[in-house]
């Protein structure tokens, strides 16, 4: 009797990694998921902070595919690795702060080393080539192969028949016959073989969940690396808090974050010891977090510019409390910024 | 069989589910672990881990903006 082969499929939670492992699942190979967990994939995270979000049915969408495939599923967190790849990508960046190229070379090698470590026999990813600009295209995809060190190990089953045969092609482990030639952007080919296979829930599009393809979420990334003199060097702590409030920057040494409702509040209460905090004390507003070095004026200006969040807008005079880092609390009274008063150059 | 508590607290999904799967390595089969959170999505994430990875969810606990899920190692 032949031995079972082992695959580990990277699951993103959208459909094509879905059919990928479906694929080679139904040639009988013992298929498990990998999911890696850079910081960005945040699509959980927004839902969590904000409140007017809750009302929609949340799921991780990586763990409810291995439950519809009746796989295994490991996560495993790569944010602290995961920094070299965002900070210097060898391929560079796509239209907003997204290293796509560099992120896939860099999971395709992580998927590498778990099968090393746990004796699996080769790699599938959900990859079609021509459907994304960056990093699936034909050339892209020796380029995958080879710097990610999988090489012949890296299978991809949606498809396969354009690209040369695998490792598990050529040993007989699977069956390139029953693989597929899908290219390009449309999803037709996809939902047919979903349809194909039952699935008639899947998550839509096939964008994935990482903020770095977002163009507000990059400016605040870029905003964040050149107040801090071009360091690049970033913690969780700073991932997340790019995700919450607006943010305003009216001077290169100090931003301001101000929650834009109770969830991101909520949330921002946690980091309360780490920053200057802002609130109106007479009315209802928005608590604001001041990340910098702020002097005595600029704390007059975040005062101000808080006042302009809270109802007391169109006040005279609002009473807002500054609390220190180290606890310490005074109050001052301000006139809140009209709304033409806040430069657009400040808003991030 | 023993108990114990991992705090997840202030950590939102899916890094308390990550937590929750590292811990799991170091126990044995029967073994409890209470896993406190403070994001909701934990009481559709941890279950929904559990059962693919073959633990059993034998408790779920909600209120005051903290979530207590209490699982069983499985084999």
């Amino acid at each position: 009797m032949s031995k079972q082969r082992k695959a580990v499929a990277l699951i993103s939670g959208g459909l094509d990694s879905m059919l990928a492992a479906k694929t080679i699942m139904e040639q009988g190979v013992h298929v498990e998921g990998i999911n890696f967990f850079t910081g960005f994939c945040v699509e959980g995270h927004t839902h969590a902070i904000r409140a007017q979000d809750k009302a929609k049915p949340k799921r991780n969408n990586s763990l409810w595919v291995a439950e519809q495939l009746g796989i295994k599923l490991h996560i495993v967190d790569v944010i602290e690795e995961y920094k070299k790849v965002l900070i210097n990508p060898k391929h560079g960046y796509g239209a907003n702060m997204n290293p796509c190229l560099d992120c896939k070379i860099f999971m395709v090698n992580k998927a590498k080393q778990w099968l090393v470590e746990n004796d699996f026999d080769f790699i599938i990813t959900g990859e079609v080539i021509g459907q994304r600009p960056m990093s699936q295209r034909k050339a892209t995809m020796p380029i995958i192969s080879q710097q990610s060190g999988a090489d012949d190990l890296l299978l991809r089953p949606l498809c396969a028949k354009n690209l040369p045969e695998t490792l598990p092609e050529r040993e007989g482990w699977v069956d390139r016959e029953k693989l597929h030639e899908i290219t390009g952007r449309s999803r037709k080919p996809q939902m047919a073989l979903a349809k194909q296979f039952g699935f008639d829930d899947y998550a839509q599009p096939a964008g994935g969940c990482c903020f770095l393809t977002d163009a507000s979420y990059s400016a605040k990334l870029v905003d964040l690396w050149k107040a801090r003199d071009g360091d690049k060097e970033y913690d969780l702590d700073d991932v997340m808090l790019l995700k919450v409030g607006r943010h305003i920057r009216p001077e290169q040494h100090f931003k301001l974050i101000v929650a834009r409702e109770e969830g991101e509040e909520r949330f921002m209460q946690g980091y309360k010891k780490d920053f200057i905090t802002l609130k109106c004390i007479d009315y209802p507003g928005a608590l604001t977090l001041v990340d910098g070095t702020p002097s005595a004026e600029d704390l007059f200006t975040a005062a101000r510019i808080t006042a302009r969040y809270g109802q007391g807008r169109n006040a005279e005079q609002v009473d807002v409390r500054i609390i220190g880092k180290d606890g310490s609390e005074r109050i001052i009274q301000v006139k809140p910024f009209a709304a033409d008063e806040i430069p657009q150059a400040w808003l991030i | 069989m023993t108990r114990e508590t991992l705090n997840a607290r202030r950590l939102l999904c899916p890094l308390p589910v990550i937590r929750t799967q590292d811990k799991v390595k170091q126990l044995k089969v029967g073994d409890q672990l209470e896993v406190i959170c403070t994001d909701p999505g934990v009481m559709q994430d941890i279950p929904a881990w559990c059962r693919i990875n073959g633990h059993k969810v034998l408790e779920t606990v909600s209120g005051d903006h903290e979530y207590i899920i209490i699982l069983e190692v499985g084999g």
